[in-house]
């Protein structure tokens, strides 16, 4: 055993929370194309996806010591915010006018 | 000179006039303007005849410049020389008398003026050809002549069997033009011209000239020479390409007595004549047009010998002479053919139009079966009838006689293996001539009557306006023999009668040769036009039943002979067939499915594929994402490869 | 140092483990409520690495107001706990694989990048180690001078969306009674009054009672 500078697994770097960020991020987009249920789990993945992309902005602010990193991820924050808005202000309209949210029964765009 | 250029071009005018006003001109008007400006045609030509003959006046006019494209030069020019001089008025003469004889003829057919304007436009083509100073205007009068004869064998379009027979002279016709048209190519290779006075002045610098065809080496001038004469096999019906005449009495029969009797058919001898002085240094081709002559002469006069139309028996006649005018030719004795020429043209022209008038009188029967014992009803046809057969069998004084005897001598004369051949075949043939002609004359005009009773009663003479022509020709018939052997010496050897026109050389001088021969071989003719004679009023006045009796024992013969040989139906299995299941095949397989199936095929190909891929818009959203990571995973593993990602990670 | 680690495996866990919750379970408010522990768990992780301004606004923004308005609308709308649909289980395994794949080349792509030989652009706003300004002053010092335009932009985006979610949304209901300021407003004196002469003893309709 090592010093525990040295030990990957004990001393959390930069990958650390890079490996966080992508884990989360894969898990969002196994959530747009693995549900079947509802759309809602579609913008919620989406999220995951945005606060995955916001860790690793931080993680490497932190590493570079630049502060442009979380300047940035407040922007993303901003986004995001409106983006869930907009996006369930459309679904609650889809739902209005179709009666269901299940995505297998959104197929009108079929060739 | 004018004379010539408005003999050549009046009839193009009547044609045009009555042709183009078809449609509003009535009938008599057309038959007015074209016979008249006909008959004018007819004084010129008689005009240019006396100029050219008399005062020995040749010359050419050329009337505008028409090709002129590096060494090819051609121009529209009309040459007038002894033998234009001759076809001229043979040409003229005829066509005019044939026009008068429509009037008559045609007077109850709804289409006058286009029959009329299609004799004249046919006329015009007809001189076009024997005034041509060139072989690319000859051919175009050529190629006219074979049009108008389409335009009016067919005249009654209605009638299929008249399509069909139009077609078949046509495309007959063709195919002799073909070779036409690539004599006229080799002359143009060796020569570097067209023009008839360079070629005949320079023909002797190539008369030992050889030339190779894809690797065959041929005497040029006998090449060019065998070219040209199958062009005038095909328009002049000898064998081989003779399927069309007999076909082509489809026709009314004024277009029989002008196209197919003086003038059409003439026009392939025309050109051996013209073309004399190549075909002198040609000896090969000589020969094969003597052969060529000599078995078409006997073919059809023994096809005639049991025909049944009155017109078939008439048109293999004209095919049967035409063979004598050729190995005339074939022998040298160019004059005697155009002689023989001459003297046809009046007395086959007067046969067939007589014809007409008996189918006329017998309300368009043309079965001499069901003719019979009108010669009481009908005189003067009936011994106008005669005076055409008569100088048909070349019965002395008249005008076949002079022309047949001469032609026959002059085969003899030859003294080659050929010209012996010929005489006999001719011999042979001028008995067969006299046979079939009695038995024409006796079955339609003597006898019991075997036609209806309903047709006896209309029997009735044909009006003065189609008498006259026939006695006009009836005149001719008698006189032009010896108007032409003893007062112009057309066959003299040492008449200056043709001049230029027509070139002999030395070795062949048979007219000479012929005039030495011993007297039993020049009355030989004579002796076989009686006995022909003879034996038909044997055969079916004496004991009738004679013919039925033979047609019966020697069955086979009689079949054959009955049915042409059989030759069209060859034809049909080499040629007819063949050809239709190439273009059935060609259009079904190649064009229908080959060259349509590839647009349609890529419409089709197109249209499948986009249904196909338009399978992969499913509409689920989840799909679309599913496809767009694959996407970006794509784009990741290839950059990582690019950039030669080693695996060591970090 | 341990402290740190044993932290962070404990937020990481905690944000990963309900993320997995948030794709899977079946009951849609379960699916928000674990979204919003990931959210809670991801500003943990920020303080962790010294963004406190950061996790703080993480908490307000993401979970107080876009995780809550999940809720609302997850609550006003009638979504059925149907179970797995036919045919998810025949995808499961393809789009599992596929997702494997991509962390695993995501995965190789982030090491290889952190190689020694890789060279760190230069910083364009530095902080030097030793300084003790806490995060939340750092950040307003550049947020309203140097990244004022963006900022001011972000305010617009927030509006406009403020206004779509208004346009779609809105919907004309019959019976309810609204004003009309500007017929109201262009009102005349005609429209209003109306001078009628009334005999004595009738009424306005002009029916003599009695």
């Amino acid at each position: 055993m090592g010093t525990f500078a040295d030990n990957p697994l004990l001393h959390i770097g930069l990958i650390h929370y890079l490996t966080v960020a992508i884990l989360l991020f894969t898990l969002g987009i196994c959530g747009i194309f693995l549900n079947r249920k509802n759309v809602i789990t579609i913008l919620m993945s989406i999220e995951l996806m945005l606060l995955s992309v916001n860790i690793n902005f931080v993680a490497f602010s932190v590493e570079h010591h630049d502060l442009v990193g979380q300047v940035f991820s407040m922007f993303i924050l901003t986004v995001a915010a409106a983006e869930a808005a907009i996006g369930l202000a459309i679904l609650v309209v889809f739902y209005r006018n179709r009666g269901s949210i299940a995505v297998e029964d959104i197929n009108q765009m079929k060739g | 000179m004018n004379a010539i250029i408005w003999l050549v071009f009046l009839p193009l005018i009547g044609a045009m006039i009555t042709g183009f006003s078809s449609a509003y001109i009535s009938h008599k008007m057309a038959q007015v303007i074209t016979s008249c400006l006909m008959l004018v045609s007819a004084m010129l030509a008689a005009c240019v005849f006396y100029d050219v003959i008399i005062d020995k006046h040749t010359y050419t006019v050329t009337l505008m410049d028409w090709i002129d494209s590096g060494k090819f030069k051609a121009s529209w020019a009309l040459k007038v020389d002894s033998l234009t001089a001759v076809m001229l008025i043979v040409v003229t003469w005829v066509s005019t008398l044939v026009h008068i004889y429509s009037i008559g003829y045609m007077s109850h057919d709804p289409n006058v003026p286009r029959f009329m304007s299609y004799l004249s436009l046919f006329t015009f083509f007809m001189l076009m050809l024997v005034t041509s100073a060139n072989l690319i205007q000859l051919f175009l009068g050529w190629e006219g002549v074979g049009l108008c004869s389409y335009l009016l064998i067919g005249f009654w379009y209605q009638k299929p069997s008249a399509n069909a027979a139009a077609m078949k002279a046509f495309i007959v016709n063709r195919v002799g033009d073909f070779g036409f048209a690539l004599g006229i190519f080799a002359i143009f290779v060796l020569f570097n011209s067209v023009q008839f006075e360079d070629i005949f002045a320079r023909a002797i610098n190539y008369k030992d000239t050889w030339i190779s065809v894809a690797g065959i080496n041929m005497h040029a001038l006998t090449m060019i020479c065998i070219l040209l004469f199958i062009g005038s096999m095909g328009k002049s019906a000898q064998i081989g390409l003779h399927t069309w005449l007999p076909d082509a009495m489809e026709g009314p029969t004024p277009v029989s007595a002008l196209i197919h009797a003086a003038t059409m058919v003439t026009a392939g001898v025309f050109l051996v004549a013209r073309c004399s002085p190549l075909f002198e240094y040609a000896p090969a081709a000589l020969t094969m047009v003597t052969i060529v002559g000599a078995v078409t002469c006997i073919f059809a006069a023994s096809i005639a010998l049991v025909q049944n139309d009155i017109k078939r028996i008439i048109a293999y006649s004209t095919c049967s002479q035409l063979g004598y005018m050729f190995f005339a030719c074939g022998v040298s004795a160019y004059s005697a053919g155009i002689f023989h020429l001459m003297t046809h043209a009046f007395f086959k022209a007067l046969l067939f139009l007589g014809a007409g008038s008996v189918i006329h009188a017998m309300s368009d029967e043309q079965d001499i079966r069901h003719m019979g014992g009108i010669w009481k009803k009908i005189p003067l046809t009936y011994l106008l009838m005669w005076i055409g057969s008569l100088a048909l069998v070349g019965i002395y004084p008249f005008a076949g006689f002079y022309s047949k005897d001469i032609i026959l001598e002059s085969a003899f004369a030859a003294h080659t293996g050929v010209g012996y051949f010929a005489f006999t075949m001719g011999l042979i043939a001028a008995f067969c001539t006299a046979f079939y002609s009695a038995r024409l004359l006796i079955l339609v005009f003597h006898g019991n009557s075997r036609a209806s009773e309903e047709v006896q009663h209309h029997i009735h003479e044909s009006p003065l306006v189609m008498l006259v022509p026939l006695i006009a020709l009836a005149i001719g018939a008698c006189v032009a023999g010896y108007i032409g052997m003893h007062m112009l010496h057309m066959v003299d050897p040492e008449s200056s009668f043709w001049g230029d026109a027509i070139k002999v050389l030395e070795p062949h001088l048979v007219l000479e040769k012929a005039h030495q021969l011993e007297e039993w071989i020049k009355l030989l003719p004579l002796f076989a036009g009686l006995g022909g004679i003879l034996l038909a009023y044997i055969f079916y006045v004496a004991i009738p039943s004679l013919p039925a009796q033979l047609a019966k024992n020697f069955n086979p013969i009689y079949k054959l002979l009955l049915n042409k040989y059989y030759v069209d139906e060859i034809y049909n299995i080499l040629f007819v067939q063949p050809a239709k299941c190439l273009g059935l095949f060609l259009w079904k397989v190649i064009d229908s499915i080959l060259i349509d199936g590839v647009p349609n095929g890529m419409a089709g190909l197109s249209s499948r594929l986009a249904g196909r891929l338009s399978k992969l818009q499913t509409g689920y959203l989840y799909h679309y994402a599913f496809v767009m990571l694959i996407g970006m995973l794509g784009l990741i593993s290839w950059a990582m490869v690019l950039t030669g990602w080693a695996w060591t990670g970090k | 140092m341990l402290i740190q680690t044993i932290l962070f495996y404990l937020f990481a866990a905690l944000t990963i483990i309900p993320a997995i919750m948030v794709i899977s379970v079946k009951n849609p408010v379960h699916c928000v409520l674990c979204l919003i522990l990931t959210f809670f768990n991801a500003a943990a992780l920020f303080i962790l690495l010294g963004a406190e301004f950061l996790a703080m606004i993480l908490v307000i923004v993401y979970v107080g107001a876009v995780a809550v308005l999940f809720l609302f609308v997850v609550l006003l709308l009638d979504i059925d706990m149907t179970t797995v649909r036919q045919g998810f289980l025949k995808y499961l395994p393809l789009g599992l694989g596929v997702a494997t794949l991509l962390f695993v080349e995501l995965f190789m792509v982030i090491s290889y990048s952190l190689a020694p030989k890789f060279h760190p652009l230069p910083a364009s706003i530095q902080i030097a180690d030793g300084a003790h300004i806490t995060n939340t002053q750092a950040l307003g010092a550049v947020l309203y001078t140097n990244y004022l335009y963006p900022f001011e932009v972000s305010g617009l985006i927030l509006l406009v969306a403020m206004i779509g979610s208004i346009v779609l949304t809105h919907r004309h209901r019959e019976g309810v009674r609204k004003q009309n300021i500007s017929s109201q407003v262009a009102r005349k004196r005609s429209d209003a009054v109306e001078i009628v002469t009334v005999k004595t003893g009738a009424g306005i309709d002009g029916n003599i009672r009695g």
